[in-house]
């Protein structure tokens, strides 16, 4: 495949199917991500709604989101468990070496779990019998336990990007101020990056379900409300997203030029360096891109005049290589683009409601709704490949070398085969169990749904199911 | 501190014998539980009591996993690079074990229930497993200081095989323990009693394993013998009291006595271990004060373990509580 071509004879033979497989349960996890991140944050402002409204449909939204969210909380716990063994399995060098830096921001990271797993499950099973503020504010810890998660594993990430903070002798980490390894000078901004993403993507994906039901003719306040609500979250991280991926790809250009050098395609330091679209890096040379005049220097630094690095500087030894280049460039133009155009689907959802003051019925809009979330999905794991795959050769810049950092025991191909076998059918289930939750909930409707809180004895014909305390 | 932050880990190691124990003991009677239809009243117990608990239960493994790479990087990939066969294993079983569950959960009676009840309950049977053979390679001193020691003889090996054979009989007595307070509390005298039945004989089952385990332990693993028959005999003696109390209480006792009884056996069991490793990580070889990161490291780690006091042991008792108090479901 793809990665085989980044393989040269050199390299150490576990290599490709370490690389292989963290990618690929990486891969996998990051999908499930936004879920336990944002989706829950979503529930809230519909169980929000609810009680403070006394709108029932938004309770059994908030409900029926919630067991969704026990699905993917539960594989998504699961799959991270697995990249916690890999990180020692497959990445001894790594591990062995920097984990008194590398390793304590996980630490910490282990402690918002713990708050999540508890807090999600008495959020999830709290509807029946908890007191309804407080069975919101569980809810309450779970999102704010989820951006803490974030921060964390998102520190061990852009220390690797931006290593810091770290004394070593003999080749031993002899010291170490924790505080400049986790506030690394990458970690903000990745942060903030990596938070918006989950935000966009849970939104899109889905507000995607709720527009297929309303291109069936389903227009119902519950579909309605099932569409707006993450919708509008995606829709107002959406341009926030595009001003700070700005930021971050000027950052790059100025911590990380090795990297930038890729994103821009650029093999020799040069100024007045055309922005090139598409196109790869063969045989020494530039291909099949179209170019725009001046303009990637303009977007480093504001001038025509600004110089920017090319990856052709960079020692032989440690040079990325050619494929390496191409995959950066590709998946940075895949992610540039995929996220304008979800740029503009917010726009256009903008001035319909603008226009409207109501979710849009405009079928092509609803159509493009729909998919949305796949484009989504896209653009967040085309970003991961340019921050990945852009830091190699190197798996903690400048001072480790993946092939150093590899596993050199056994044979990992049949462990490899095993995760893919395995991490297949959690794929089918995961998605045969969302079908039969969603035919189930689709045959007993909106309206007959058993309201959580108490008792049944409040009807839909009341209005205000939720008693009295509703303003 | 190395010691310190050593017995922290040890915590996570008992936290994780005892609540993932009784989560994977769970799997086991899930198993034999029998046909679809005659087992659906067990298999409900299970579903009900652990589905809000699982996910807690097993981040303790997370918790000892990050407190070793951390505070003991060498320690951890010279185990990593041995046991990996045992490790890849446990976590493949843990993928399978947990989607499994969940989705399970989510489905109404059907063939796609039976599967995912099936994935669940077989991996959590071998899992467990998997994990005592990595205790008993360490606890024997077959993990070199530098790694990639014997791919195969660190864990398929007489001190091994016993801690798999013993992990896969303690869990389904932990389990069987804890589910008949859940039956008990939900008045269901039948489930009541087949589960103080079935405790009594994972109980027996248990008690066997470890006396044989004396022998072999003898024979393969002389040092970890020698030190748990001197520095750790009091917590083995208190064990081997407490075993016998909950197993003698497990017919008439209130679910509660038994349910202490049977922790703090487990408890002494693996602190016994911890005891008789001291002040060694790996074999003779590598002294916890040796494998220790910088302090700094180590401070972070400490901080992390105050907060977890302050704020995840509150959180876990709120939970188990809402549990046992059936608001949770």
């Amino acid at each position: 495949m793809v990665l085989s071509a980044l393989l040269t004879a050199a390299d150490p033979p576990q290599l490709l199917p370490a690389r292989e497989q963290m990618a690929f349960t990486l891969g996998f996890h990051i999908i499930l991500v936004p879920f336990g991140l944002a989706f829950t944050f979503m529930m809230l402002v519909c169980h929000y709604r609810a009680l403070r409204r006394g709108d029932q449909q938004a309770l059994v939204l908030a409900q029926r989101w919630s067991k969704v969210a026990a699905v993917l909380f539960a594989v998504g716990a699961v799959s991270g468990t697995v990249l916690t063994f890999e990180l020692g399995l497959l990445w001894p060098g790594l591990m062995g070496k920097y984990g008194p830096a590398f390793g304590f921001p996980f630490a910490v990271e282990g402690l918002f779990f713990f708050l999540e797993a508890i807090f999600v499950a008495i959020y999830i099973y709290g509807w029946k019998r908890l007191p309804p503020w407080p069975h919101f504010f569980t809810g309450v810890v779970v999102t704010l336990a989820g951006v803490g998660g974030t921060a964390s594993v998102i520190a061990a990430n852009s220390w690797m990007n931006q290593p810091a903070g770290i004394a070593v002798r003999n080749g031993r980490v002899v010291g170490v101020i924790p505080s400049r390894v986790f506030f690394n000078g990458a970690f903000w901004w990745e942060m903030v990056h990596m938070l918006l993403a989950a935000y966009i993507v849970a939104g899109f994906m889905v507000a995607g379900v709720y527009a297929w039901g309303l291109l069936k003719g389903r227009r119902d306040h519950y579909h309605r409300l099932g569409f707006a609500v993450p919708f509008t979250v995606a829709a107002i991280a959406m341009p926030l997203q595009l001003l700070v991926g700005d930021t971050i790809a000027r950052q790059v250009y100025d911590r990380e030029p090795a990297k930038f050098s890729a994103i821009e395609l650029l093999p020799t330091t040069g100024d007045h360096v055309p922005e090139t679209l598409g196109g790869i890096f063969v045989d020494g040379k530039v291909r099949y891109g179209i170019q725009l005049p001046e303009v990637a220097s303009i977007l480093a630094g504001f001038t025509p005049s600004t110089t920017i690095k090319g990856f052709g500087a960079i020692p032989a030894a440690v040079r990325p290589t050619d494929s390496v280049v191409s995959i950066v460039h590709l998946a940075f133009d895949v992610m540039v683009a995929t996220a304008s155009l979800l740029l503009l689907l917010a726009l256009w959802f903008a001035c319909l409601w603008w226009r409207r003051r109501e979710v849009p019925t405009n079928r092509w809009f609803l159509r493009s709704s729909a998919v949305s979330g796949l484009v989504a999905l896209v653009s967040l794991e085309s970003g991961w490949v340019v921050t990945e795959v852009g830091r190699q050769p190197w798996t903690v810049v400048g001072l480790l070398l993946t092939e150093n950092a590899v596993a050199t025991q056994g044979n990992l191909w049949p462990l490899f085969a095993t995760v893919l076998v395995i991490y297949a059918c959690v794929a089918v289930g995961a998605l045969y169990v969302l079908r039969t939750l969603r035919r189930r909930w689709s045959e007993e409707g909106a309206e007959a749904a058993v309201v959580p809180y108490g008792p049944r004895a409040a009807p839909a014909t009341n209005g205000h199911p939720l008693g009295g305390d509703d303003a | 501190m190395s010691d310190f932050i050593a017995v922290v880990l040890f915590i996570g190691v008992i936290a994780y014998a005892l609540f993932g124990g009784a989560d994977y003991g769970a799997g086991f009677w899930d198993l034999t539980a029998g046909g679809a239809a005659r087992g659906r009243p067990v298999r409900e117990l299970i579903n009900v009591s652990i589905s809000p608990v699982w996910e807690a239960n097993h981040t303790w493994l997370i918790f000892c996993f990050v407190t070793i790479w951390t505070a003991f990087p060498q320690a951890f990939t010279a185990m990593t690079t041995t046991l990996y066969i045992p490790l890849g294993l446990a976590a493949l079983g843990i993928v399978a074990r947990g989607s499994g569950f969940a989705f399970r959960h989510a489905l109404a009676q059907g063939r796609g229930e039976l599967i995912s009840g099936v994935a669940f309950a077989c991996s959590s049977v071998l899992t467990p497993f998997f994990f005592g053979t990595v205790a008993g390679g360490i606890a024997s001193g077959r993990v070199p200081s530098a790694g990639h020691g014997d791919a195969l003889s660190s864990w398929l090996n007489p001190t091994s095989v016993l801690g798999g054979v013993l992990a896969v009989t303690v869990c389904p007595y932990l389990a069987a323990v804890f589910l008949t307070g859940q039956a008990q509390r939900r008045a269901d005298t039948a489930l009541e009693k087949a589960f103080r039945r079935r405790a009594f004989g994972a109980g027996i089952g248990a008690g066997l394993v470890a006396l044989v385990g004396v022998f072999v332990l003898r024979a393969d693993s002389p040092r970890l013998f020698h030190q748990l028959s001197t520095v750790g005999a009091p917590l083995l003696v208190v064990s081997g009291l407490c075993g016998l109390a909950a197993l003698l209480l497990l017919r008439k006792g209130s679910p509660p006595v038994v349910r202490t009884l049977a922790a703090i056996a487990i408890t002494t069991v693996v602190g016994g271990w911890g005891v008789a490793e001291y002040p060694y990580l790996l074999g003779t070889h590598l002294t916890i004060q040796q494998a220790a990161a910088p302090t700094a490291t180590l401070w972070v780690l400490i901080a992390v373990s105050f907060v977890a006091v302050v704020l995840i042991v509150p959180s876990l008792l709120l939970l188990y509580s809402l549990q046992l108090r059936r608001k949770l479901g």
